[in-house]
């Protein structure tokens, strides 16, 4: 008996192919995907080994190891990933990268936008999870920034994160959101993603994580796909 | 009565022009140590858009078996298949800015077995992410001189046979190398894309 995974909620996720997000227009496969009976291939996969190997790195106020702190303001982000039914997924990587208060990421590609750099701050981060699902993380508030989508385009404030998950078929690679920000009706990334579960990219602020004098709290959960039948 | 709550599966997003902040470091394309059993393979191939332009920022991951077929993993409970602890099967790698290349040292992997019965052919797991992707796409690699075993595949046989050469990996020849190297391109969009999966 090999544990499998349910399928992939396609109508919960983005389309490959959406239009607004305009270089989705050749990047996105044109035949349909063809089904696959999960084997050992597809029920197995590096989350683990790879957990095993990691260190935590949890708090990007301080990470770039200059003796300085990351300018903007302090946030914890807390949740759980668990799977579909609910179940505590413990002991996963999570990896995180994300731009600097001024909405600035440290990589050399990022040219076109005149913000300022931190010199305090790199905006990548890795934890894991705990026995009951849980990860916490200390970081700045990431800006909005502009990009070349369309004229005038601004991404909302996001944290890049990525999960291996148990197995391949729980990889995911996803955008986690601040509440309420003006800028969500603009962003065809995030239009991208039916209106019924676009909330699920939204943390929520929530007042028992923060810290007096220190740092907001916001709680966001995560959910990768659960059981499949068993073969 | 089952009282279990759904949880409804966080969305998917892309993995953006900046995964090279986290995603992919340095050297994560090797993935052989010199204690790693096997015969040492390099994959090589380009990662191609709709109008067969390079993709300048994808990222390409890696997952396979061990030379006896084991994965690294404790969901393969197989105790009668040895695993080789100097391989992890994992490896990961940013697509070449200029050219759209990626590539693989690694090792040529076990047969694995299939939930109907039987071995698959040896093959690989390749997971492609990139800025304009909102989804990961899935597709494996099989390889050209495992002819009488890919004849075979369950799941070679269920893709369309008109489409089953674009997840066959090409052996080139090398001179000067030691290393056999095989091409394997992921082309989006065309008659000859590659076969994505539904993992
Ligand atoms: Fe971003």
């Amino acid at each position: 008996m090999n544990r499998t995974y349910a399928p992939r909620a396609h109508l919960d996720h983005p389309p490959f192919l959406y239009s607004d997000y305009r270089s989705t227009v050749k990047r996105a496969p044109s035949h349909d995907l063809v089904a696959i009976v999960q084997t050992l291939t597809e029920t197995t996969g590096p989350g683990p080994a790879w957990t095993e190997l990691s260190v935590d790195d949890a708090d990007l106020t301080t990470n770039a190891g200059t003796g300085g702190e990351a300018i903007g303001q302090r946030s914890i982000i807390t949740g759980r990933v668990v799977d579909e039914n609910g179940a505590p997924v413990p002991e996963t990587l999570i990896e995180v990268w994300q731009a600097n208060a001024c909405g600035r990421y440290v990589h050399w590609r990022e040219t076109a936008f005149p913000a300022p750099l931190d010199p305090n701050f790199i905006g990548v981060g890795q934890f894991r999870t705990g026995a009951d699902g849980e990860y916490r993380f200390l970081t700045i508030r990431p800006g909005p920034y502009p990009w070349g989508n369309h004229p005038n385009a601004w991404r909302p404030a996001h944290i890049h994160f990525s999960l291996m998950g148990p197995s391949i078929a729980t990889r995911l690679v996803t955008q986690m959101y601040f509440p309420d920000d003006p800028l969500f009706g603009l962003d065809p990334i995030f239009q991208s993603v039916p209106p019924h579960s676009r909330q699920r990219m939204i943390a929520t602020y929530d007042h028992d994580v923060t810290v007096e004098n220190w740092a907001l709290g916001y709680r966001w959960d995560i959910v990768l796909r659960g059981p499949g039948t068993t073969q | 009565m089952n009282e279990t709550i759904h949880h409804g599966q966080t969305p998917s997003q892309t993995v953006g022009p900046y995964f090279t902040m986290r995603l992919s470091g340095e050297g994560e394309n090797v993935l052989t140590t010199p204690e790693s059993v096997g015969r040492r393979i390099r994959i090589e191939g380009r990662v191609l858009d709709g109008d067969r332009k390079h993709i300048e920022d994808a990222l390409v991951e890696l997952w396979q078996a061990d030379s006896a077929g084991r994965y690294h993993h404790p969901a393969d409970r197989r105790d009668d298949v040895p695993m080789d602890p100097a391989f992890s099967g994992f490896g990961r790698c940013a697509s070449d800015f200029q050219t759209g290349a990626y590539s693989f040292l690694t090792i040529k992997p076990g047969p694995v077995p299939h939930p109907a019965g039987g071995f698959q052919a040896p093959h690989l797991s390749l997971t492609i992410q990139a800025r304009g992707m909102l989804n990961p796409t899935y597709t494996r690699i099989y390889f050209d001189d495992e002819v009488e075993a890919n004849e075979v595949d369950p799941v070679l046989l269920s893709v369309p046979d008109d489409r089953r050469s674009t997840l066959i990996a090409v052996h080139i020849t090398d001179a000067g190398s030691s290393v056999p190297t095989y091409r394997f391109d992921i082309r989006y969009q065309g008659d000859d894309e590659t076969v994505f999966f539904d993992v």
